[in-house]
């Protein structure tokens, strides 16, 4: 409404005003009424004064309709934008998922990896590249893939080098059914708690436990063919037959169960192994593992000397807390290993852990008491026990820096090993 | 060693009636939303991953989100997701049910990798229904892992992380 028709109404008292002001003199004249003229002119007035707003209304009202149909046009605009976009979305995640525009192997290649660098001050000062892994895998179709690891280790290889070259894993694994698997080839043994599993960041300590080292002995892996999977929602299994250990008969070392990894290099293949592993995982962060282990002749027809291996253990982690525990023990038959006392070879050790988020990572607190012994089938003093305590850093879920101690308690003619361990470690 | 052999062939020898499957489907995408939705699967609404919730997606998995698109499904103040993440080699296909009192429901519907199968039971998944999202974008509870599947474990709770961002965003979005 224009402003020349907002003409506020008078109030009464400047009515009354009016009146009394204007009313007597117009009384003089009111007697006489307007002319024709006069009245033919206030209407001419007013006529325009409607035409004028009219015409307004007129104008408002195009206007209106111009709006109108301007935001009508704005929101299909806007629908056939957000068309295009959908559509463009669309295409750059087919162009992005699709890759390469021909299939190739590699896409079905997958590339990992760990390493770890240790330095040991104290009794033995150094500093190595202990370790550095690369896994190569490959699925061949939906069921059946290859797994292989190849490992350097303390950085040089060669003749007359501290370091190997070596084939720690290169099987075939074949899904049989939806929860079991054949696995052939180069394969892990499923012992322990660190023989499947030892990328740096997964366990505490520089160097990997002395029990599992001597008694286990990880790493070891064989050649053989077996069967894995799940019996139940919280049990996993796996059962093989492979190649054997094969013990030196003669010298410091006879019957001694790390000694006698071939690594399937040229390994004696006259007496295999059995082995069986069961897995239960009684809740989230609390497991059980146990592994039974056959050979008929562990010096590979040398001698005839029947060996089994028991291994329990437990691996708990609830919250911040974690306790690992293990016990494994070698039994071996015939003569000449109970004359070296080494017809019993036994370790355990117990790890009880914390770890806790900082601002800037996580970090675990981890102590470690082992005992073990090569030669328990004796009755003198043969053990060794060694207390570690020390810390982990992860600035990232797959890096990770330890600091350790490590106090070693040998027994009689042998010289213990006293150290600090620093080391940084990543797996990808 | 002949006892463990015994028993494992007595609690296993008819599992291997069963064909070899290839990727292990526990549950396609489309029954666990009806099942989330009872029948009612809601059309399905899509969240646009610009800048700011690539950086926020890319705090929580460590890495840049694959899409540029989130589909989702939302009913009233129920969203549900269909995400995935690699375990170790090969991404873990999973459905994602959150309403204002965080998860009510997680389900490992596809499943790629050898080993670590036993995160897709409930006596794991069941730790995470009424986790929530802290302002720093962790989760509000503890989840427990499972030895020989820490990697899996790992996907699963960048996944109930990433799911519980995203539904908020959806709440507040105008689309």
């Amino acid at each position: 409404m224009s402003a020349s028709l907002r003409r506020p109404f008078p109030s009464l008292p400047a009515l009354a005003f009016g009146c009394a002001v204007f009313l007597p003199p117009l009384a003089a004249v009111a007697q006489e009424p307007p002319s024709r003229e006069e009245m033919w002119q206030t209407i001419l007035t007013q006529q325009e004064q409607i035409q004028t707003l009219t015409k307004r209304l007129d104008d408002a009202t195009h206007r209106l309709d111009d709006t109108t149909k301007k935001v009508e046009t704005t929101e299909k605009k806007i629908v056939a934008t957000e068309e295009r976009i959908e559509a463009t979305g669309a295409m750059v995640e087919q162009v992005r998922g699709a890759g390469s525009t021909e299939p190739g192997w590699w896409q079905q290649t997958s590339l990992g990896g760990y390493g770890e660098l240790h330095y040991n001050a104290g009794d033995k000062d150094e500093v190595d590249f202990h370790r550095f892994v690369l896994f190569f895998n490959h699925a061949f179709s939906d069921r059946v893939r290859l797994f292989t690891e190849l490992e350097l280790e303390h950085s040089l290889a060669g003749e007359g080098k501290n370091g190997e070259v070596e084939l720690e894993q290169a099987y075939i694994q074949i899904d049989l059914t939806e929860n079991h698997r054949a696995n052939l080839g180069l394969q892990l043994l499923p012992v322990g708690l660190l023989n499947i599993t030892h990328e740096p960041p997964t366990f505490f300590g520089v160097e990997r436990n002395p029990v599992e080292t001597n008694i286990i002995p990880t790493t070891w892996w064989e050649a053989g063919a077996g069967v894995s999977g799940e019996l139940s929602e919280n049990v996993r299994y796996d059962i093989l037959a492979h190649s054997g250990l094969e013990t030196p008969i003669t010298g410091g070392s006879a019957f001694k169960i790390r000694s006698g990894r071939k690594k399937v290099s040229n390994a004696s293949a006259d007496d295999g192994a059995y082995t069986g592993h069961l897995n239960w995982t009684a809740l989230p962060g609390v497991a059980f593992g146990v592994t039974g282990q056959y050979q008929s002749d562990l010096t590979q027809g040398a001698l005839d000397v029947a060996a089994t291996l028991v291994e329990l253990h437990t691996d708990i982690r609830r919250g911040p807390w974690g306790l690992r525990a293990l016990y494994a023990r070698w039994d071996l038959d015939g003569a000449a290993p109970e004359a070296l006392g080494r017809d019993v070879q036994d370790g355990w050790y117990i790890e009880p852990s914390y770890r806790f988020r900082t601002g800037i990572g996580e970090m675990g607190l981890f102590a470690r008491f082992n005992q073990w012994d090569n030669n328990a089938g004796l009755s003198g003093d043969t053990q060794f026990q060694q207390i570690d305590f020390g810390i982990n850093y992860w600035p990232h879920e797959d890096v990770v820096l330890k600091a350790d101690v490590q106090i070693q308690d040998a027994p009689m003619g042998e010289t213990g090993d006293d150290r600090l361990n620093l080391g940084v470690g990543f797996q990808f | 060693m002949a006892l463990l052999l015994c028993a494992l062939t007595f609690a296993g020898v008819n599992q291997f009636t069963r064909p070899a499957a290839a990727a292990t489907v526990y549950q396609t995408p489309e029954r666990f939303l009806e099942e989330a939705f009872a029948g009612e699967t809601p059309q399905t609404k899509t969240l646009w991953i610009t800048k700011r919730r690539k950086e926020a997606a890319h705090q929580i998995l460590g890495r840049n989100p694959d899409v540029l698109r989130q589909r989702y499904w939302r009913l009233g103040n129920q969203t549900a997701w269909i995400l995935e993440e690699i375990g170790k080699e090969h991404p873990i296909t999973t459905g994602i049910l959150i309403d204002d009192n965080g998860i009510q429901r997680i389900r490992v519907l596809i499943y790629r990798e050898n080993r670590g199968q036993e995160v897709r039971h409930p006596f794991f998944t069941k730790q995470f229904e009424g986790a929530t999202l802290k302002s720093d974008r962790t989760l509000g509870r503890q989840i427990d892992g499972i030895s020989g599947a820490t990697l899996s474990v790992r996907a699963l709770k960048r996944l109930a992380r990433l799911a519980l961002y995203l539904h908020n965003e959806a709440m507040e979005a105008h689309d």
